[in-house]
Protein backbone atom coordinates (compact mmCIF):
# COMPACT_ATOMS: atom_id res chain seq x y z
CA UNK A 1 0.00 0.00 0.00
CA UNK A 2 2.61 2.56 1.00
CA UNK A 3 4.77 1.53 -2.00
CA UNK A 4 1.81 2.19 -4.26
CA UNK A 5 1.08 5.51 -2.57
CA UNK A 6 4.71 6.59 -2.92
CA UNK A 7 4.76 5.76 -6.64
CA UNK A 8 1.47 7.53 -7.14
CA UNK A 9 2.51 10.69 -5.31
CA UNK A 10 5.78 10.80 -7.28
CA UNK A 11 3.88 10.43 -10.57
CA UNK A 12 1.80 13.47 -9.67
CA UNK A 13 4.73 15.48 -8.31
CA UNK A 14 6.82 14.72 -11.42
CA UNK A 15 3.96 15.71 -13.70
CA UNK A 16 3.71 19.11 -12.00
CA UNK A 17 7.48 19.74 -11.82
CA UNK A 18 8.26 18.74 -15.41
CA UNK A 19 5.44 20.85 -16.83
CA UNK A 20 6.63 23.79 -14.72
CA UNK A 21 10.17 23.36 -16.05
CA UNK A 22 8.89 23.45 -19.65
CA UNK A 23 6.94 26.64 -18.93
CA UNK A 24 9.99 28.26 -17.35
CA UNK A 25 12.02 27.54 -20.50
CA UNK A 26 9.54 29.70 -22.43
CA UNK A 27 9.77 32.78 -20.23
CA UNK A 28 11.00 35.79 -22.25
CA UNK A 29 9.90 33.93 -25.41
CA UNK A 30 6.14 34.46 -25.03
CA UNK A 31 4.34 36.61 -27.62
CA UNK A 32 3.78 39.45 -25.12
CA UNK A 33 5.16 40.42 -21.72
CA UNK A 34 1.85 39.75 -19.97
CA UNK A 35 2.10 36.18 -21.22
CA UNK A 36 5.60 35.84 -19.79
CA UNK A 37 4.10 36.79 -16.43
CA UNK A 38 1.19 34.41 -16.87
CA UNK A 39 3.48 31.48 -17.76
CA UNK A 40 5.68 32.16 -14.74
CA UNK A 41 2.62 32.22 -12.49
CA UNK A 42 1.33 28.95 -13.92
CA UNK A 43 4.77 27.44 -13.35
CA UNK A 44 4.92 28.78 -9.80
CA UNK A 45 1.60 27.15 -8.89
CA UNK A 46 2.79 23.86 -10.40
CA UNK A 47 6.08 24.04 -8.50
CA UNK A 48 4.13 24.69 -5.31
CA UNK A 49 2.04 21.60 -5.97
CA UNK A 50 5.15 19.57 -6.79
CA UNK A 51 6.86 20.67 -3.57
CA UNK A 52 3.86 19.64 -1.47
CA UNK A 53 3.73 16.26 -3.24
CA UNK A 54 7.48 15.64 -2.89
CA UNK A 55 7.41 16.54 0.80
CA UNK A 56 4.60 14.05 1.22
CA UNK A 57 6.56 11.45 -0.77
CA UNK A 58 9.43 11.94 1.70
CA UNK A 59 7.08 11.28 4.61
CA UNK A 60 5.66 8.14 3.01
CA UNK A 61 9.10 6.82 2.12
CA UNK A 62 10.36 7.47 5.66
CA UNK A 63 14.03 7.60 4.65
CA UNK A 64 14.57 11.22 5.61
CA UNK A 65 14.47 12.58 2.03
CA UNK A 66 13.22 16.12 1.46
CA UNK A 67 11.59 17.66 -1.61
CA UNK A 68 14.96 18.62 -3.14
CA UNK A 69 16.06 15.00 -3.09
CA UNK A 70 13.22 14.01 -5.41
CA UNK A 71 13.67 16.98 -7.75
CA UNK A 72 17.44 17.14 -7.98
CA UNK A 73 19.02 13.77 -7.36
CA UNK A 74 16.98 11.28 -9.35
CA UNK A 75 18.02 10.21 -12.83
CA UNK A 76 15.67 10.67 -15.80
CA UNK A 77 14.42 7.06 -15.75
CA UNK A 78 13.32 7.52 -12.14
CA UNK A 79 10.87 10.28 -13.08
CA UNK A 80 7.30 9.08 -13.51
CA UNK A 81 5.48 11.90 -15.31
CA UNK A 82 3.22 11.29 -18.31
CA UNK A 83 4.98 11.98 -21.63
CA UNK A 84 2.63 14.85 -22.54
CA UNK A 85 4.17 17.30 -20.07
CA UNK A 86 7.75 16.68 -21.25
CA UNK A 87 7.04 17.38 -24.93
CA UNK A 88 9.25 20.27 -26.10
CA UNK A 89 7.70 23.73 -26.26
CA UNK A 90 7.99 24.15 -30.03
CA UNK A 91 6.06 27.25 -31.10
CA UNK A 92 3.63 29.05 -28.79
CA UNK A 93 0.71 27.03 -30.19
CA UNK A 94 2.40 23.80 -29.06
CA UNK A 95 3.08 25.21 -25.61
CA UNK A 96 -0.46 26.46 -25.05
CA UNK A 97 -2.22 23.42 -26.55
CA UNK A 98 -0.12 21.17 -24.33
CA UNK A 99 -1.09 23.30 -21.34
CA UNK A 100 -4.76 23.20 -22.28
CA UNK A 101 -4.82 19.42 -22.76
CA UNK A 102 -3.18 19.11 -19.33
CA UNK A 103 -5.39 21.67 -17.55
CA UNK A 104 -8.59 20.14 -18.95
CA UNK A 105 -7.44 16.95 -17.19
CA UNK A 106 -6.13 18.65 -14.03
CA UNK A 107 -9.30 20.54 -13.10
CA UNK A 108 -11.66 17.53 -12.83
CA UNK A 109 -8.76 15.55 -11.36
CA UNK A 110 -8.12 17.92 -8.44
CA UNK A 111 -11.80 18.60 -8.06
CA UNK A 112 -12.51 14.93 -7.39
CA UNK A 113 -9.34 14.44 -5.30
CA UNK A 114 -10.86 16.77 -2.70
CA UNK A 115 -12.86 13.68 -1.69
CA UNK A 116 -9.80 11.46 -1.32
CA UNK A 117 -9.61 9.39 1.87
CA UNK A 118 -5.97 10.54 2.10
CA UNK A 119 -6.12 13.74 4.18
CA UNK A 120 -2.88 15.21 2.78
CA UNK A 121 -3.92 14.74 -0.85
CA UNK A 122 -7.43 16.02 -0.14
CA UNK A 123 -6.04 19.19 1.49
CA UNK A 124 -3.67 19.81 -1.41
CA UNK A 125 -6.53 19.23 -3.85
CA UNK A 126 -8.52 21.96 -2.10
CA UNK A 127 -5.76 24.45 -2.96
CA UNK A 128 -4.91 23.07 -6.38
CA UNK A 129 -8.47 23.07 -7.67
CA UNK A 130 -8.68 26.83 -7.13
CA UNK A 131 -5.37 27.47 -8.89
CA UNK A 132 -6.17 25.11 -11.76
CA UNK A 133 -9.48 26.86 -12.42
CA UNK A 134 -7.50 29.95 -13.44
CA UNK A 135 -4.97 27.89 -15.41
CA UNK A 136 -7.65 26.24 -17.52
CA UNK A 137 -9.42 29.51 -18.07
CA UNK A 138 -6.17 30.99 -19.36
CA UNK A 139 -5.03 28.14 -21.61
CA UNK A 140 -8.53 27.60 -22.99
CA UNK A 141 -8.89 31.27 -23.93
CA UNK A 142 -5.60 31.07 -25.88
CA UNK A 143 -6.69 27.91 -27.72
CA UNK A 144 -9.82 29.74 -28.85
CA UNK A 145 -7.86 32.87 -29.84
CA UNK A 146 -5.34 30.87 -31.86
CA UNK A 147 -7.81 28.44 -33.42
CA UNK A 148 -10.35 31.09 -34.35
CA UNK A 149 -7.69 33.70 -35.17
CA UNK A 150 -5.76 34.11 -38.41
CA UNK A 151 -5.14 31.37 -41.00
CA UNK A 152 -1.60 31.08 -39.71
CA UNK A 153 -2.56 30.76 -36.03
CA UNK A 154 -5.32 28.29 -36.92
CA UNK A 155 -2.92 26.09 -38.87
CA UNK A 156 -0.33 26.13 -36.11
CA UNK A 157 -2.90 25.36 -33.41
CA UNK A 158 -4.27 22.44 -35.44
CA UNK A 159 -0.74 21.15 -36.09
CA UNK A 160 0.02 21.33 -32.37
CA UNK A 161 -3.18 19.50 -31.51
CA UNK A 162 -2.44 16.75 -34.04
CA UNK A 163 1.13 16.38 -32.78
CA UNK A 164 0.21 16.26 -29.08
CA UNK A 165 -2.93 14.15 -29.29
CA UNK A 166 -1.09 10.79 -29.19
CA UNK A 167 0.26 11.77 -25.77
CA UNK A 168 -3.14 12.34 -24.16
CA UNK A 169 -4.09 8.69 -23.68
CA UNK A 170 -1.48 8.15 -21.01
CA UNK A 171 -3.14 10.73 -18.73
CA UNK A 172 -5.91 8.21 -18.14
CA UNK A 173 -3.84 5.06 -17.77
CA UNK A 174 -4.17 3.03 -14.62
CA UNK A 175 -2.00 0.12 -13.58
CA UNK A 176 -1.74 -1.85 -10.35
CA UNK A 177 -0.71 1.30 -8.50
CA UNK A 178 -3.86 3.26 -9.34
CA UNK A 179 -6.16 0.24 -9.10
CA UNK A 180 -5.14 -0.41 -5.50
CA UNK A 181 -5.57 3.25 -4.55
CA UNK A 182 -8.98 3.55 -6.22
CA UNK A 183 -10.09 0.54 -4.18
CA UNK A 184 -8.94 2.28 -1.00
CA UNK A 185 -10.70 5.52 -1.89
CA UNK A 186 -7.40 7.43 -2.15
CA UNK A 187 -8.06 8.17 -5.83
CA UNK A 188 -11.35 9.65 -6.97
CA UNK A 189 -12.75 9.08 -9.48
CA UNK A 190 -11.71 6.06 -11.56
CA UNK A 191 -9.93 7.08 -14.76
CA UNK A 192 -12.88 6.52 -17.12
CA UNK A 193 -15.04 9.17 -15.41
CA UNK A 194 -12.12 11.58 -15.66
CA UNK A 195 -11.72 10.81 -19.36
CA UNK A 196 -15.35 11.70 -19.99
CA UNK A 197 -15.02 15.04 -18.18
CA UNK A 198 -11.79 15.83 -20.06
CA UNK A 199 -13.24 14.94 -23.44
CA UNK A 200 -16.25 17.18 -22.81
CA UNK A 201 -14.07 20.18 -21.90
CA UNK A 202 -11.77 19.62 -24.87
CA UNK A 203 -14.59 19.08 -27.41
CA UNK A 204 -16.35 22.24 -26.25
CA UNK A 205 -13.22 24.41 -26.54
CA UNK A 206 -12.17 22.95 -29.91
CA UNK A 207 -15.58 23.65 -31.36
CA UNK A 208 -15.38 27.28 -30.28
CA UNK A 209 -11.82 27.42 -31.62
CA UNK A 210 -12.94 25.93 -35.00
CA UNK A 211 -10.33 23.20 -34.53
CA UNK A 212 -10.83 19.54 -35.39
CA UNK A 213 -10.48 16.93 -32.69
CA UNK A 214 -7.97 14.34 -33.92
CA UNK A 215 -8.92 10.65 -34.07
CA UNK A 216 -7.62 8.49 -31.26
CA UNK A 217 -4.90 6.49 -33.00
CA UNK A 218 -1.95 4.75 -31.40
CA UNK A 219 -1.25 6.41 -28.06
CA UNK A 220 2.32 6.98 -26.84
CA UNK A 221 2.97 5.90 -23.29
CA UNK A 222 5.82 5.01 -20.95
CA UNK A 223 6.63 8.09 -18.87
CA UNK A 224 4.66 6.82 -15.91
CA UNK A 225 6.97 3.82 -15.65
CA UNK A 226 10.15 5.77 -16.35
CA UNK A 227 10.46 5.36 -20.15
CA UNK A 228 10.83 8.85 -21.53
CA UNK A 229 11.22 10.61 -24.89
CA UNK A 230 14.60 11.76 -26.10
CA UNK A 231 14.00 15.38 -25.16
CA UNK A 232 13.54 14.48 -21.51
CA UNK A 233 17.13 13.93 -20.41
CA UNK A 234 18.03 17.43 -21.63
CA UNK A 235 15.22 18.89 -19.55
CA UNK A 236 16.39 17.04 -16.44
CA UNK A 237 20.01 17.98 -17.19
CA UNK A 238 19.13 21.67 -17.13
CA UNK A 239 16.87 21.31 -14.10
CA UNK A 240 19.56 19.59 -12.03
CA UNK A 241 22.81 21.15 -13.25
CA UNK A 242 23.33 23.54 -10.33
CA UNK A 243 22.31 21.03 -7.68
CA UNK A 244 24.63 18.41 -9.22
CA UNK A 245 27.58 20.80 -9.56
CA UNK A 246 27.22 22.13 -6.01
CA UNK A 247 25.61 19.40 -3.91
CA UNK A 248 24.00 20.71 -0.74
CA UNK A 249 24.77 24.36 -1.58
CA UNK A 250 22.76 27.00 0.27
CA UNK A 251 22.54 30.75 -0.15
CA UNK B 1 10.05 38.73 30.01
CA UNK B 2 7.60 37.34 27.47
CA UNK B 3 4.66 39.43 26.33
CA UNK B 4 1.12 38.19 27.05
CA UNK B 5 -0.56 35.82 24.61
CA UNK B 6 -3.10 38.36 23.36
CA UNK B 7 -0.36 40.89 22.75
CA UNK B 8 1.70 38.30 20.87
CA UNK B 9 -1.25 37.53 18.62
CA UNK B 10 -1.55 41.21 17.79
CA UNK B 11 2.19 41.43 17.01
CA UNK B 12 1.90 38.44 14.66
CA UNK B 13 -1.21 39.75 12.90
CA UNK B 14 0.48 43.13 12.39
CA UNK B 15 3.34 41.68 10.31
CA UNK B 16 3.25 43.17 6.82
CA UNK B 17 2.95 40.94 3.79
CA UNK B 18 6.29 41.00 1.92
CA UNK B 19 4.64 41.44 -1.48
CA UNK B 20 1.66 43.60 -0.55
CA UNK B 21 3.07 46.58 1.32
CA UNK B 22 0.79 48.08 4.00
CA UNK B 23 -1.39 44.98 4.16
CA UNK B 24 -0.80 42.86 7.26
CA UNK B 25 -0.95 39.09 7.36
CA UNK B 26 -3.83 39.51 9.82
CA UNK B 27 -5.69 41.58 7.21
CA UNK B 28 -5.09 38.84 4.64
CA UNK B 29 -6.59 36.21 6.91
CA UNK B 30 -3.65 33.83 6.73
CA UNK B 31 -3.06 33.70 10.51
CA UNK B 32 -5.20 30.77 11.68
CA UNK B 33 -4.32 30.86 15.35
CA UNK B 34 -1.72 31.93 17.91
CA UNK B 35 -1.62 29.81 21.05
CA UNK B 36 0.75 30.03 23.97
CA UNK B 37 1.62 26.96 26.03
CA UNK B 38 4.25 27.68 28.63
CA UNK B 39 7.48 28.76 26.92
CA UNK B 40 6.22 27.79 23.42
CA UNK B 41 4.02 29.81 21.08
CA UNK B 42 2.37 27.90 18.24
CA UNK B 43 1.32 29.87 15.18
CA UNK B 44 -0.77 28.23 12.47
CA UNK B 45 -0.55 29.89 9.06
CA UNK B 46 -2.22 29.02 5.80
CA UNK B 47 -0.54 29.61 2.43
CA UNK B 48 -2.43 31.71 -0.11
CA UNK B 49 -1.18 29.81 -3.18
CA UNK B 50 0.79 26.56 -2.98
CA UNK B 51 3.66 28.15 -4.88
CA UNK B 52 3.54 31.60 -3.28
CA UNK B 53 7.18 32.59 -2.70
CA UNK B 54 6.14 34.98 0.07
CA UNK B 55 5.07 32.05 2.26
CA UNK B 56 8.59 31.29 3.48
CA UNK B 57 9.34 34.94 4.11
CA UNK B 58 6.17 35.25 6.17
CA UNK B 59 7.04 32.14 8.12
CA UNK B 60 10.52 33.54 8.86
CA UNK B 61 9.04 36.91 9.92
CA UNK B 62 6.60 35.20 12.29
CA UNK B 63 9.39 33.07 13.76
CA UNK B 64 11.50 36.17 14.41
CA UNK B 65 8.64 38.10 16.05
CA UNK B 66 7.68 35.20 18.29
CA UNK B 67 11.26 34.71 19.38
CA UNK B 68 11.72 38.45 20.03
CA UNK B 69 8.57 38.36 22.17
CA UNK B 70 10.22 35.78 24.40
CA UNK B 71 8.72 32.50 23.19
CA UNK B 72 10.05 29.40 21.51
CA UNK B 73 8.41 29.56 18.06
CA UNK B 74 6.51 26.63 16.56
CA UNK B 75 5.28 27.93 13.20
CA UNK B 76 3.26 25.51 11.08
CA UNK B 77 1.52 25.64 7.72
CA UNK B 78 -1.95 24.19 7.47
CA UNK B 79 -3.43 23.51 4.04
CA UNK B 80 -7.01 22.64 4.89
CA UNK B 81 -9.43 24.32 4.69
CA UNK B 82 -7.89 26.11 1.72
CA UNK B 83 -7.36 29.86 2.06
CA UNK B 84 -9.99 32.03 0.41
CA UNK B 85 -9.92 35.72 -0.50
CA UNK B 86 -13.17 35.90 1.48
CA UNK B 87 -10.97 35.81 4.59
CA UNK B 88 -9.41 39.19 3.77
CA UNK B 89 -10.78 41.68 6.30
CA UNK B 90 -12.65 44.87 5.47
CA UNK B 91 -9.59 46.84 6.61
CA UNK B 92 -7.52 44.66 4.26
CA UNK B 93 -9.80 45.67 1.38
CA UNK B 94 -9.36 49.35 2.24
CA UNK B 95 -5.59 49.01 2.45
CA UNK B 96 -5.40 47.15 -0.85
CA UNK B 97 -7.43 49.88 -2.50
CA UNK B 98 -5.19 52.56 -0.97
CA UNK B 99 -2.16 50.71 -2.41
CA UNK B 100 -3.73 50.84 -5.90
CA UNK B 101 -4.89 47.23 -5.94
CA UNK B 102 -8.58 46.50 -6.57
CA UNK B 103 -9.82 44.16 -3.78
CA UNK B 104 -11.38 40.80 -4.65
CA UNK B 105 -15.12 40.17 -5.07
CA UNK B 106 -16.67 37.23 -3.16
CA UNK B 107 -14.97 33.92 -4.01
CA UNK B 108 -16.64 31.63 -6.58
CA UNK B 109 -17.74 28.11 -5.74
CA UNK B 110 -14.75 25.75 -6.15
CA UNK B 111 -14.23 24.65 -9.73
CA UNK B 112 -16.42 27.36 -11.20
CA UNK B 113 -15.58 30.76 -12.64
CA UNK B 114 -18.27 33.41 -12.34
CA UNK B 115 -19.27 35.81 -15.12
CA UNK B 116 -16.89 38.77 -15.00
CA UNK B 117 -18.43 41.86 -13.48
CA UNK B 118 -16.61 45.09 -14.24
CA UNK B 119 -13.84 45.74 -11.73
CA UNK B 120 -13.79 49.25 -10.21
CA UNK B 121 -10.59 51.24 -10.73
CA UNK B 122 -8.93 51.69 -7.30
CA UNK B 123 -7.77 55.19 -8.31
CA UNK B 124 -10.84 56.88 -9.84
CA UNK B 125 -13.60 54.39 -9.03
CA UNK B 126 -14.75 54.03 -12.66
CA UNK B 127 -16.01 50.63 -13.76
CA UNK B 128 -14.92 51.25 -17.35
CA UNK B 129 -11.95 48.94 -16.95
CA UNK B 130 -10.62 45.99 -18.92
CA UNK B 131 -8.58 42.89 -18.29
CA UNK B 132 -5.04 42.94 -19.70
CA UNK B 133 -3.90 39.61 -18.33
CA UNK B 134 -5.32 36.96 -16.02
CA UNK B 135 -1.98 36.95 -14.16
CA UNK B 136 -0.16 39.96 -12.72
CA UNK B 137 3.14 40.47 -10.92
CA UNK B 138 2.09 37.75 -8.46
CA UNK B 139 -0.16 34.72 -8.90
CA UNK B 140 -2.86 36.29 -6.71
CA UNK B 141 -3.37 39.32 -8.95
CA UNK B 142 -4.57 40.04 -12.50
CA UNK B 143 -3.57 43.08 -14.59
CA UNK B 144 -6.22 45.65 -15.57
CA UNK B 145 -6.30 49.06 -17.14
CA UNK B 146 -8.85 51.82 -16.48
CA UNK B 147 -10.40 53.36 -19.61
CA UNK B 148 -11.55 56.46 -17.68
CA UNK B 149 -8.30 57.58 -16.03
CA UNK B 150 -6.08 55.39 -18.32
CA UNK B 151 -4.08 54.09 -15.35
CA UNK B 152 -3.04 50.44 -15.25
CA UNK B 153 -3.77 48.69 -11.96
CA UNK B 154 -3.79 45.28 -10.34
CA UNK B 155 -6.82 43.30 -9.26
CA UNK B 156 -6.76 40.76 -6.43
CA UNK B 157 -8.44 37.70 -7.94
CA UNK B 158 -11.20 35.94 -6.02
CA UNK B 159 -9.99 32.55 -4.88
Amino acid sequence: MSDHLLTYVLRQGDRALVLAQRLLEAITHAPEIEEDMALSNLALDLIGQARALYSYAGEIEGAGHDEDHFAYTRDPHEFLNPLLVERPNGDFAHLIVRQFLHDAWALPYWSSMQHSTDATLAALAGKAVKETTYHLRHSRSWVVRLGDGTDESHERAQAALDALWPYTGELFDADGVEDALVADGVIHPPADTLHEAWRGTVANALEEATLTMPDDGVMQRGGRVGRHTEAFSYLIGELQVVARAHPGATW
Amino acid sequence: MAVAGAELEELVRDIEDPELPHVTIGDLGIVRSVTVDGPTATVLLTPTYTGCPATEQISDDVTAIVRAAGYEPDVRMVMSPAWSTDWITERGHERLRAAGIAPPPPAPEPGTVPVDLPVACPRCGSRRTRLISQFGATACKASYVCSACTEPFEFFKAL
